[in-house]
């Protein structure tokens, strides 16, 4: 009903006006929804510039700005429109949207003085009010938002409009300025250990935060340098693409070899915190690379990988911890490494071997059902005998090298190390893999199974393969874990792992190394992962929020991930490469005869 | 051509359903031999390339030099030595060209996970036996794939060009017989009149045993030893060019009834 209604009010609006309504209704329910979760009067605390802007802040003020960018960009088809909008006309669409937008906020505010719905909406509090109104009465916050949104819809809509060239510098000082924010916990102790305090003192407030000559002086820095630096990081990249084989391949070792050092050296400098958070990001790293293998490579969306991860946990405790219930042999924990990796691929080829017939949905919901099961058997009182049920197996020593050092969870930095070196290795691995007639193998059964099967693949045992290999590297994670934890219970495998695990890869790049590593670095160094903290501890609460909405965002904008894989990307937007490769004219106008269509191309794909 | 026949079909029958698309046909394939398949649309040709590579269940027989292939896995089939081309095209799109050719090879080669994670000297040696074997391959079909096209998508080559292209990856997994579905559909006449050629050298030169669906009757008379006429799921003539070409049922099949005197 009100939605026929609201059509009919739609219609009666010009064309180029209807989608700043649309999208500022959109922005403003968005902000009422993001005030009603509770988010920015939780993170008001958390100052990124002191004293005028808070993270609470940062989430309600984004939207009028989103806005204003995305109403003050052209329309696509613009030759296709009678009267395409100009100049003036976007701009004054951008401002309209985001008063739209800000008119949300203003609205509650009325509404949350007047009334009180605390009762369905836990959030709808005074301290909602006070934030939205700067403790300065209803009539002030109901005005400041119209006044906000307005002024950011129209900086937005400028934005837009501005040359690339000043896009590009605003936005890196903007990501600049919010990045040394995020990053002020790891700044500060980098620079504490290398006794530099003295110089970023004046950078960050006391409490947290930068402080406004801080933020100044980043912006015009980071400004100046992106004014100056532009283009030269992409003629270098230019550079070595254009280089022949052996010399890129040269260049490519030697910045492998400088991260290298980076990521050996980095640990020296930074403090305890730092470290165990270092060391989180590459347990996360080194199992988003193992599903990497089974998801990104043979294309098996495996919902259920936490199971691997639990049984590399467990079966590491119960080889080496004295305090295991039933047998407690207590090897060396990398001789326990060793049966760790023969159980992992047995228990690879257990799961892998019922699931593996099955096809798309119904393959994602049995291994979901299996990271279930792996779980509560782990937890069940019919096995606790073996592995301490809700108790789990506790007082576990880390990992002792060759008696001369003991890796714990004491030590965030020794873990981290250990953590590194089983990234090198699962990186490697990948690596190779990928080049060889198995990695071919399972793109060939990612892309179309049946057909790999007819030309000759074995296409059970390929995909086992890719299970037992994910298995592997998901064990070493789970061994890692006991040794930095010193202790397992069921509840540290829960279906989340699996899913943030699987948010990871996809939101960095399915099939990519580089991707994937990135994505774990963002994800889980920024939000954190399923208990771990991240650099916004104040996050964690809204985690799996986010954590959703950027799966779902992701999926609509960037479905190949941050950094794709060439072939993925090809994968996923195909349509649109054919037939820009169809204006270009690349599509072998050689030998197209008359009647060799390349039209029905996507259809066969 | 005497001895065992390379390919011996008996009474094969598919059924789908309530519908038999193929009832007991009977289909002797010779050594060296190229026999096309020929057959009003839904005749049950393309049924007849899915049974004998283990893509439907079929019932009958299927000798492949004098063994059964019925049961078997279709990488099974392929191993024996039996390839096929689809007539909707189906490559693996987004890999290259060379890299389709190659991978079509898995059944001819064994290097593992060893091998790769250890980058021992077997595995450098058959990675590269693997890549040859490929370039020489895509080259039997001249300058169309190569060169640059080896690195390409096979999403983006030409209609043309990825009917060749899944030639090559047949040819790739060895065979001894090569089952092509309609080679040419799509192609122009010049193209069409090019593939023809290579359809015959690759009995010449490479030694397959063919068997080719083509509707495009020129091509049929070019190219083949022996026709075989499939309506309705019955075979109803095999013989030369001229005697299927001058069959009553033949025409009948094609024109339908009345066509023929009574
Ligand atoms: N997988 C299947 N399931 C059900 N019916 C099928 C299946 N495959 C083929 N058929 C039916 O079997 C009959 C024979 O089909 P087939 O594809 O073998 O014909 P064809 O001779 O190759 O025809 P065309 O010249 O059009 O390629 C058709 O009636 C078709 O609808
Ligand atoms: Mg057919």
């Amino acid at each position: 009903m009100s939605a026929t209604v609201l059509n009919t009010v739609l219609r009666r609006i010009p064309g180029t006006w209807r989608r700043v309504v649309r999208l500022g209704a959109l922005g403003a329910v968005g902000q009422v929804f993001i005030s009603l979760s509770g988010m920015p009067v939780r993170l008001d605390v958390r100052e990124i510039i002191v004293p005028i802007l808070s993270l609470g802040y940062v989430t309600v003020l984004a939207v009028p700005l989103v806005l204003g960018v995305l109403l003050g960009r052209r329309p696509e088809h613009e030759e296709f429109l009678e009267n395409p909008p100009g100049r003036r006309d976007l701009v004054l669409g951008a401002i309209a949207g985001g008063l739209m937008g800000g008119g949300g906020l203003s609205v509650l505010a009325l509404l949350l003085a007047n009334f009180d719905l605390r009762d369905p909406l836990i959030n709808w509090s005074p301290q909602l009010l006070e934030f939205l109104s700067f403790g300065r009465g209803t009539a002030f916050g109901f005005g400041i938002w119209l006044v906000i949104g307005a002024g950011l819809g129209l900086v937005g809509g400028t934005l837009r409009l501005a040359s690339s060239r000043t896009q590009k510098v605003i936005m890196t000082m903007a990501l600049t300025v919010v990045g040394a924010a995020i990053l002020e916990s790891l700044v500060v102790d980098l620079v504490e250990g290398v006794s530099l305090e003295a110089l970023v003192e004046w950078m960050y407030a006391p409490r947290g935060g930068l402080t406004l000559v801080g933020a100044g002086v980043l912006a015009v820095v980071s400004g100046l340098l992106s004014l100056v630096g532009q283009g030269r990081v992409k003629n270098m990249q230019e550079r070595i693409q254009a280089m022949e084989g052996p010399r890129q391949t040269r260049v490519n070792l030697m910045l492998i070899a400088a991260v290298g050092v980076v990521l050996v050296i980095l640990p020296l400098l930074v403090g305890k915190l730092t470290n165990e958070l270092l060391a989180n990001i590459g347990l996360f790293v080194l199992l988003a690379l193992g599903l990497n293998i089974v998801v990104g490579l043979a294309g098996i969306l495996d919902l259920g990988y936490v199971a691997f991860f639990a049984v590399g946990s467990y079966s590491t405790a119960v080889l080496t911890a004295a305090t295991s219930p039933r047998i407690a042999p207590e090897f060396p924990w990398f001789v326990a490494l060793i049966i760790v990796i023969f159980i992992a691929i047995l228990v690879g080829l257990f799961i892998g071997a019922p699931v593996i017939r099955m096809r798309g949905d119904y393959l994602a919901i049995v291994t979901l059902g299996f990271g279930e099961i792996i779980r509560l058997l782990f937890l069940s009182d019919w096995l606790s005998g073996w592995f301490g049920g809700s108790q789990g197996i506790t007082a576990i020593d880390g990992v002792d090298v060759f008696g001369l050092l003991t890796v714990d969870g004491t030590n965030p930095r020794r873990v981290f190390y250990l953590v590194l070196f089983f990234c090198a290795i699962a990186i490697y691995i990948s690596w190779r893999l990928e080049r060889s007639r198995l990695g071919r193998a399972w793109m060939a059964v990612r892309e179309d199974e049946p057909v790999a099967e007819a030309m000759g693949i074995n296409t059970v045992n390929v995909k086992l393969m890719a299970f037992v290999v994910g298995a592997v590297l998901g064990s070493f994670g789970g061994a890692i874990f006991v040794a930095k934890v010193g202790s397992v219970f069921p509840t540290s495998f829960l279906i989340l792992v699996s899913i943030i695990i699987l948010v990871v890869v996809i939101f960095g790049g399915m099939g990519n190394i580089f991707g994937v590593i990135a994505g774990a670095v963002v994800l889980i160094g920024v939000l954190g992962g399923p208990k771990q903290p991240g650099l916004l501890v104040e996050f964690s609460e809204f985690k799996l929020l986010i954590y959703g909405a950027l799966l779902v965002w992701m999926m609509l904008a960037r479905p190949e991930g941050l950094i794709p894989s060439a072939r993925r990307s090809r994968e996923l937007h195909q349509e649109e490469f054919l037939q820009d490769a169809w204006l270009r004219g690349q599509i072998d106008t050689d030998d197209n005869g008359p009647d060799g269509g390349s039209g029905t191309a996507g259809a066969e794909a | 051509m005497n001895g065992t026949p390379l390919l011996d079909i008996r009474n094969l029958t598919v059924e789908f359903g309530g519908l038999r698309a193929l009832d007991g046909v009977d289909i002797q394939v010779n050594e060296g031999e190229i026999v096309s398949v020929i057959g009003p649309n839904g005749a049950g040709k393309t049924t007849l390339f899915n049974a004998i590579t283990a893509s439907v269940e079929a019932d009958g027989e299927i000798l492949f030099e004098g063994e059964t292939l019925l049961g078997l896995d279709p990488n099974q089939v392929t191993s024996r030595g039996v390839a096929r081309t689809f007539q909707n095209v189906r490559l693996f799109a987004n890999m290259t060209v060379l890299e389709n050719v190659m991978v079509s090879q898995h059944c001819r080669t064994k290097q593992g996970t060893f091998g790769a994670l250890f980058y021992t000297k077997a595995f450098r040696q058959e990675e590269a036996e693997i890549r040859a074997r490929a370039e020489m391959i895509l080259a039997f079909f001249g300058t169309r794939l190569v060169g640059f096209r080896l690195d390409q998508p096979a999403a983006v080559l030409s209609y043309a060009n990825r009917r060749r292209l899944e030639i090559a990856r047949a040819m790739a997994t060895q065979p001894k017989l090569l089952l092509l579905d309609e080679p040419v559909a799509g192609m122009n006449p010049v193209e069409s009149a090019e593939l023809t050629g290579l359809i015959g050298r690759l009995r010449e030169e490479w030694g397959f045993t063919i068997v080719v669906i083509e509707h495009d009757m020129e091509v049929v008379r070019e190219v083949s030893d022996r026709v075989i006429v499939l309506d309705h799921g019955v075979m109803i003539a095999d013989g030369d060019y001229e005697e299927v070409s001058s069959d009553p049922r033949v025409i009948e099949a094609y024109l339908g009834h009345g066509a023929t005197t009574k």
